[in-house]
């Protein structure tokens, strides 16, 4: 507590010396100038000092050269330091919003500096704001932006954005002209469009202040999307609308005819998608730019910024709108950019982007603060302040509950009363409406310093009151919540049946309403999109089950680490013995947890142990892990977490996290890999049972002709022996040929390597791992990283683990690469190592026979 | 539905087998695609015809919440009740009307990656059951089932938009 006060008391310092150098600055702008009227020939001196030098000075007080840089990083490292203190102590930004706070203590600083100078030399200029605080926070939220949730309520967004804003606006400045007619407000000099500029200005939901509130109250994510994509879009609207009323202001009441009304309405359309085009073109040149910008990694993040911030100020060029320009620009390229750039990268721009975007929030927020406190914009009228008050907020909740009982018509699943309610009251105005407030003419708009005054008020309404009320609202409205209450394991794992089950279930009926139209674009993507965007290399790791499995891995083996280090460095540096320990432990430690698992259980789980060390890094860390944690807390915890990592994603949910704190990784694309071959295994299984005796030797042939063409085309005139009983296995699986031929060819290939396991297993019973290198083509055996191979002290002969073989490369992009040996630029350390280990090419394969069935 | 029906059913035979299914490649993806499967085919049938597939189909329908009348809730399939009854097929497949350990394994494995080791199904799974079982007979009843449930929202969870 007491390094706190210490810091507020630097604060404090600080802004006194900022406020007195302004002050300083000023006169020594007055008396250098005089001096200069004085002496012109010293101009150049006369920056220096307050007039010709006498003597060589050894240190000079230089701050004309460098004001405006000082006080902007001053101002920078003061808004981030009231960040500081307010996350300090915890308990208070449970109740009360940090933009809640942030907005207070910049009115605290705001009363130091007006303390200090008697006139208010800083606040919120809107070219600051527009062109340097709000692009990085909106390039932020659509490069983070959770693409499939959005366009799956797009609709509900996009009503609510255009027909939601226009509705705001002009029912409020409707209403205020109303009360303006019927006297409630007293004298004042604004006209019905003045009133409707007004109107427009206000009727802006804010995505900063959404995205600052909602944050921290984690409703339900149909909810969030809705609201927040409405705040993202509806500047199309805004800008529309705001640009509109200000030209009808100038141009006069009398000269607004149908032809500029309809103007008006052809000009939103032109704004709203010239700047979603805008957007898209940048983000497919950030997507290319970023296919080939292999050799220069390190600078590559930065590509994304510039651009982005480009596509910001094209559209704000071509006076379009540029909020959605950015947005639209991080929603497009943030696949291709995670594709294509190297994980280092990505990790860089994730992290910039978050720094940059918070960063702003808070200068915005503290700047929102202090700009309040300053004399010469206060003008109160009572009426005019609490009327507009109050009708934002009616006017708000009518339109969500209209709007939103017309969408209930169309959706699966209608938005609850009670969701209304939040997104109503989740309305929230703030920095966007204020900058525009204060881009008002004052020449044409006499009330200028009301509106602004009013634009305030709303603000710190809406955030600050609404902000500490969201939370308890949402408890109290018992609103469906994101972060999941303690299920129980039996909800979980039927939840995650449901998921499946809807899925399968429309795959049966084949009409899936969205769905439909998701596969039309998934297929336009593929086949368009990718092959332009997307890194060749990176597209082929597109399913890549070993790279899901190698970050899998490094996740493993950091926290391995970390463990190791927690418990004493010793221990983890005795290396051989460490692992033995390590098996000894987690089987004692086992026994100690869950008394109930039968002892031989763990043997079996020993026998694994010696025959893939390799379980280590990633099977038995977590095991690990959850045994330190039984010991530390209850079982459920571990079981619970250990279904939550493990369950299968359905294809209809993705796991992504939207808060500024918080980033996971997405792994469906190997589940999908392991569920077809698993499915894939089990109708082996079942017509394995069926056909076991029928091997006609023409069926034979037939299968590995049309596997020479498979492999023949992938492998580029690599050819490979196969062993005589892998044929046997071929008869097995011809029976299933008719469906194969209705997958893609990725099925073929998995039931190539798949099958060694699951026949060796019942026809010859061989366990032997050092035998499986013949059966298996050796290039790919490439895939396996080094610490599975080290398993083995013969290196000469790499015997795959069971992990190894169920996670073999089985799709078709993975197959090619393996005639390949590309550099990859991702995991570079294991290919390098494996490239070493470049098993000899392998034999060529029999000339296929001419009987072929294709 | 007939149309849909006249799709699936690929070698024109009026009903449906098992091939026809597996046809459609989005079920070899879904982990329960095969337990899916088998809740179409009644007691061992071999095929389904027209009328079960639609009786099958028609769980799916969003239930109707206007209507508040409890008894005739019970009897339309879609209902909350019916809803959880097919889920609970779903699981037991033995159709014993509990869910056994093994059982929940099974699932469990289809369910779950390769990562999870026969240990930690076993603890997932016995986990599973102690937190639902009620009566320590160390099995899951359906009516148990549907009071672990009752929190979730099946009807969201079960339903498909186009059977309106």
């Amino acid at each position: 507590m007491a390094t706190l006060w210490r810091f507020t008391l630097f604060l404090c310092m600080l802004l006194m010396a900022c406020g007195g150098l302004s002050l300083a600055s000023k006169e020594a702008k007055t008396r250098s100038s005089q001096t200069e009227t004085g002496t012109h020939n010293t101009t150049e001196e006369g920056g220096h000092g307050a007039g010709p030098i006498t003597t060589l000075p050894i240190v000079t007080w230089k701050w004309d050269h460098i004001s405006v840089q000082y006080l902007v990083a001053l101002w920078v490292l003061v808004c981030w330091l009231c960040k500081l203190l307010i996350e300090a102590n915890h308990n208070v930004t449970n109740y009360i919003p940090e933009s809640a706070l942030l907005i207070c203590s910049g009115f605290i600083l705001g009363g130091m500096i007006w303390g200090a100078d008697k006139v208010q030399t800083f606040s919120l200029n809107p070219t600051v704001f527009f062109y340097f605080l709000l692009p990085q926070i909106i390039l932020d939220s659509g490069y983070h932006m959770p693409n499939k949730l959005f366009f799956t309520n797009l609709g509900a967004i996009l009503i609510h954005a255009v027909i939601g804003t226009c509705w705001n606006a002009a029912s409020l400045g409707l209403s205020l002209w109303g009360c303006h007619m019927g006297g409630a407000m007293g004298d004042l000099d604004i006209g019905l469009l003045q009133y409707l500029l007004f109107g427009s200005l206000m009727a802006a939901v804010d995505p900063v202040a959404v995205l600052a509130v909602f944050d921290q109250v984690h409703v339900n994510e149909v909810l969030f999307i809705i609201v927040f994509g409405e705040s993202l879009l509806n500047d199309g609207v805004t800008v529309v609308l705001f640009n509109v009323f200000d030209a009808f202001v100038s141009l006069g009441g009398g000269r607004i005819n149908a032809a500029e009304i309809i103007k008006g309405i052809v000009s939103f359309f032109v704004v709203a998608f010239g700047g979603s085009l805008v957007g898209i073109a940048f983000g497919i040149l950030i997507s290319l730019l970023t296919r080939c910008t292999k050799n220069i990694q390190i600078i590559e993040p930065g590509f994304i910024f510039v651009m982005g911030y480009l596509s910001y100020l094209t559209a704000e060029m071509l006076s379009l709108s540029a909020i959605l320009s950015t947005t639209f620009c991080g929603v497009l390229c943030q696949k291709y950019v995670r594709a294509n750039m190297d994980e280092s990268s990505v990790q860089t721009v994730k992290y910039a982007m978050k720094v940059f975007a918070n960063g702003s929030e808070t200068i915005i927020f503290v700047f929102l603060g202090i700009s309040a406190i300053d004399k010469v914009i206060w003008v109160w009228n009572t009426g005019f302040i609490l009327l507009t008050v109050f009708f934002v907020f009616v006017y708000r909740f009518i339109g969500v509950f209209f709007l939103q009982w017309i969408l209930n018509r169309y959706r699966l699943v209608p938005v609850e009363l009670m969701d209304m309610v939040i997104m109503s009251y989740g309305g929230l105005r703030g920095a966007v409406a204020y900058g525009l407030a204060v881009l008002l003419d004052e020449k044409k708009i006499k009330e200028k310093n009301l509106m602004i005054c009013t634009t305030l008020i709303v603000v710190y309404f809406t955030v600050i009151l609404q902000g500490i009320t969201m939370k308890p609202l949402v408890m109290w409205l018992k609103v469906k919540r994101a972060a999941v209450a303690e299920v129980s394991l039996l909800e979980k794992i039927t939840n995650k049946m449901f998921n499946h089950t809807l899925v399968a279930i429309e795959d049966i009926s084949g009409q899936i309403g969205d769905n439909y139209f998701r596969s039309k674009w998934r297929h336009f993507e593929e086949k368009w999109m990718t092959p332009f965007l997307m890194k060749p290399s990176a597209r082929k790791k597109q399913d890549d089950v070993f790279d899901v499995f190698h970050q899998l891995n490094l996740k493993d083996a950091m926290e391995y680490v970390t463990e190791g280090e927690r418990r004493g460095s010793l221990e983890f540096v005795r290396n051989d013995s460490a692992i033995l320990d390590f098996k000894k432990k987690l089987e004692s430690e086992y026994t100690e947890a869950m008394p109930d698992i039968p002892p031989y259980m763990i043997h079996d789980d020993g026998a694994m142990f010696t025959m893939g060390r390799d379980h280590i890094p990633s099977v038995s860390l977590e095991m690990h892990e959850q045994t330190m944690k039984a010991m530390r807390e209850p079982e459920a915890v571990d079981v619970h977490h250990l279904l939550d990592q493990h369950l299968y994603k359905s294809r209809k949910q993705y796991r992504h996290g939207f808060s500024r704190s918080d980033f996971k990784i997405n792994r469906d694309e190997k589940e999908v890999q392991e569920i077809f071959q698993r499915t894939m295994r089990n109708r082996l299984e079942s017509f394995k049972s069926a056909k076991m005796g029928v091997s006609p030797p023409k069926t034979l042939v037939k299968y590995s002709k049309k596997e020479q063409q498979e492999k023949v085309k992938t492998k580029r005139g690599n050819k490979h022996t196969l062993p005589p009983f892998t044929e046997l296995i071929m008869s097995l699986v011809k029976s299933s040929e008719d469906e194969i031929r209705s997958f893609p060819k990725a099925s073929f290939l998995v039931f190539f390597p798949f099958d060694f396991s699951v026949v060796l297993k019942i026809l010859s019973g061989i366990e032997n791992p050092a035998f499986m290198p013949d059966l298996y083509p050796t290039d790919l055996l490439q895939e396996i990283p080094p610490w599975l191979a080290e398993g083995e002290p013969d290196s000469s002969m790499v015997a795959p683990s069971l992990r190894a073989q169920a996670n073999l490369p089985n799709s078709p992009m993975e197959m090619h690469r393996l005639g390949l040996l590309p550099a990859s630029t991702r995991s570079t350390d294991t290919k390098q190592m494996n490239n070493d280990q470049l098993p000899p090419p392998p034999t060529p394969p029999p000339p296929p026979p001419p009987s072929g069935h294709m | 539905m007939f149309i849909l029906f006249e799709s699936l059913d690929r070698d024109n035979r009026g009903c449906l087998s098992p091939d026809d299914f597996e046809a459609l490649g989005g079920l070899a993806m879904n982990p329960i695609g095969g337990r899916i499967m088998e809740a179409f085919f009644s007691s061992g049938q071999d095929t389904v015809d027209f009328s079960s597939f639609v009786r099958i189909l028609a769980h799916f329908r969003p239930t109707d919440r206007n209507r508040n009348k409890e008894g005739a809730q019970q009897e339309l399939p879609s209902s909350r009740t019916r809803k959880l009854k097919f889920a609970f097929q779903l699981y037991d497949m033995d159709r014993d009307g509990k869910i056994s350990r093994e059982e929940l394994l099974q699932v469990l494995r289809a369910m779950l990656g390769l990562q999870v080791t026969e240990e930690q199904l076993q603890s997932i799974a016995e986990r599973a059951i102690q937190e639902a079982d009620l009566d320590k007979d160390d099995a899951i009843s359906f009516d148990e089932f549907k009071k672990s449930l009752e929190k979730t929202d099946i009807d969201t969870k079960m339903s498909v938009s186009f059977l309106k």
